[in-house]
């Protein structure tokens, strides 16, 4: 059911039948370690390029969540998968092992809220029997296409975010038990006119505004419903931003929520200035410890907002600002259709 | 959304924090500082070998980019260039650094069109507006010279 | 004493392009063109050669000193062989240093792999 903002009601929602994790050596030594799959401490996957490594750092999350569901490739239908390089690289070559029909999305950090969406709406709608979200970023991979080679000295504005070398993905099914993937909003570009990369959050912030507030119209619901409002990933600087623009409609969030780019590293002592980001900062958060309280029940109803700055290179040179996207996904662990009110 | 992006600009400014320059500016002074006086000490050593003055130039700025090119190498430049900032970039060494890690960086897309190509992505502009500033000079002054 | 200037004035060179990255919006890049640029104009007004002989490396080894060479190396040419000195002076008085860079950057770069921060 499609509402007026955007949103769509999946009246029988759809399973998270299983998901996975897989970071690398300085996620690996954050306050979650524990609750990833996999930990791996060559960043380069033994591959020869970080673009393989990130590619094989997708094979290796889809696999595990294959092996956690014990199903098979060809027991997916569909796959929506991913990532920050040019032309999705990242996802063409794990598409091209996989060999599962493949749409590529392009949504930079929003890319897990989007494949999540994609997937659910597929398996809600009886398009597909199971479908596969799958999406990374590689911190190496990322910076010599967006910002400068590994070896150049250089120092890190403090709103600067660091990209997560992470990748995530889970297996969407129906009647398979909680998580359930009760309903999707899918955001509209917004741009106030922020033009510093250094500084995404900031940039993300008045998307993830627009989205939250088209969500809590559609389906007349207010923050204090849900147990986490996860955004991913706006960094220190862009959660102040996003608090303050819904205080000033009267929606305080500040009790539950939480961003994926200040959960993923401990950020002091890491030195990541502002924060985690990427698709797989989010993507790895989510697939680990957030799915699993859902699972078990500490969470009951979370939103999930990925959010994504969505310039290049080129854009950024030519001085134009950037325009941020914003998706949620409303993850239950009930699967008690929400009615329209 | 009822703001404007004038006010958000603002209200971006205040929630973003700043560089930390009473750091900074200090590390950068140590840093940038002992960089030059290790210069200067390899050029009074090469001096002192009865080199000329001309050539122990030279030969200091080789030395001080062959420094830099091995400890780039290393993995250690970019780890000084962290706490030092424009210590590391505004010596000689900092261009070494910009050519050296691109060199390092983009050989993976081949040896012509990565490295090769790559080379100079960073400190080409400094190259290009060096000598372009240099050639309006040398313009300027030989017509200041036959008037 | 050469030593103290040395560390005293290259020094400055340097807190000065950190006040500029932390205070301005020029980027990195930017600054060290200015430096070069500005390096060029004070060689050829002549106020750059005094601080070298004051500052030594202090002088040299920043950027500036690097747009100093340039001018350098432009007045000399022209005065050798007139306006054509204007396009040679330049290069060739910086060439060791861009050499070595080239040199050097081709020889790391096939040794060492780039590596994770």
């Amino acid at each position: 059911m499609y509402l007026k903002n955007g949103t769509i009601l999946l009246k029988e929602p759809p399973s998270i039948l299983s998901f996975a994790s897989v970071v690398g050596k300085k996620e690996g030594e954050g306050p979650l370690s524990s609750y990833f799959d996999i930990v791996e401490y060559d960043t380069k996957f033994g591959e020869k390029t970080w673009e393989k490594a990130e590619s094989k750092m997708q094979q290796i999350a889809s696999q595990t969540a294959l092996d956690k569901a014990n199903l098979k490739k060809k027991d997916i239908d569909i796959m929506f998968a991913g990532d920050l390089l040019n032309q999705c690289i990242g996802s063409g070559y794990s598409a091209r092992e996989l060999n599962i029909p493949f749409y590529g999305l392009y949504g930079a950090c929003s890319t897990m809220a989007e494949s999540l969406s994609l997937a659910s709406i597929f398996v809600s709608f009886n398009i597909v029997n199971r479908a596969l979200a799958l999406t990374s970023s590689h911190f190496c991979s990322a910076e010599r296409q967006f910002r400068q080679p590994l070896e150049y000295g250089g120092q890190r504005t403090p709103t600067a975010q660091w990209t997560a070398t992470g990748s995530g993905a889970i297996i969407v099914e129906k009647n398979c038990g909680a998580p359930y993937v009760k309903a999707v909003t899918i955001g509209k570009i917004t741009d106030l006119g922020i033009k510093d990369i250094s500084n995404m959050g900031a940039a993300m912030a008045p998307s993830a505004y627009n989205t939250l507030k088209s969500f809590f119209e559609d389906t007349n619901s207010k923050p204090n419903d849900y147990d986490l409002i996860l955004t991913g990933d706006l960094g220190v600087v862009g959660s102040d931003l996003l608090i303050q623009l819904l205080l000033k409609d009267n929606i305080d969030i500040s009790a539950v929520h939480n961003d994926c780019g200040k959960m993923l590293y401990n950020l002091k002592e890491q030195q990541v200035n502002a924060g985690g980001s990427g698709c797989g900062c989010g993507a790895s958060v989510l697939c680990s410890l957030i799915l699993k309280q859902i699972k078990d029940g500490i969470l009951k109803n979370v939103l999930f907002l990925g959010t994504g700055a969505l310039m290049s290179t080129t854009s950024t040179q030519q001085g134009e600002s950037i325009p941020a996207i914003a998706h949620l996904v409303h993850i239950s662990n009930d699967n008690v259709h929400i009615e329209r009110r | 959304m009822n703001i404007t992006p004038e006010q958000y600009q603002e209200m971006t400014k205040i929630a973003s924090p700043n560089s930390k320059s009473y750091k900074n500016i200090p590390m950068a002074f140590l840093v940038g500082g002992l960089i030059c006086t290790l210069g200067q000490f390899l050029n009074n050593l090469f001096i002192s070998y009865g080199i000329s003055t001309e050539i122990a130039g030279t030969l200091t700025s080789v030395s001080l980019i062959f420094l830099s090119a091995l400890l780039t190498g290393l993995n250690i430049y970019k780890k000084i260039a962290k706490v030092a900032g424009a210590g590391t970039l505004v010596p000689i060494t900092g261009f070494a650094n910009s050519v050296v890690s691109p060199a390092l960086e983009f050989k993976s897309e081949g040896l012509i069109l990565g490295l090769g190509a790559k080379l100079f992505v960073i400190s080409g502009p400094v190259i290009a507006y060096g000598t372009l500033a240099s050639i309006l000079y040398g313009i300027i002054y030989y017509i200041i010279k036959i008037l | 004493m050469e030593y103290l200037w040395a560390f005293i004035v290259g020094g400055i060179l340097c807190a000065i392009g950190q006040i500029l990255i932390d205070y301005t919006k020029l980027t990195p890049a930017r600054i060290l063109v200015t430096y070069v640029v500005l390096g060029v104009f004070l060689g050829g007004i002549g106020i750059y050669k005094p601080l070298i002989d004051f500052a030594g490396a202090g002088a040299t080894v920043p950027l500036t000193g690097f747009g100093y060479l340039l001018s350098k190396g432009v007045k000399e040419a022209v005065n050798e062989h007139g306006l054509i000195g204007a396009l040679m002076g330049g290069l060739t008085a910086s060439s060791a240093g861009i050499a070595a860079a080239i040199f050097f950057g081709f020889i790391i770069g096939i040794i060492f792999k780039p590596k994770d921060k």
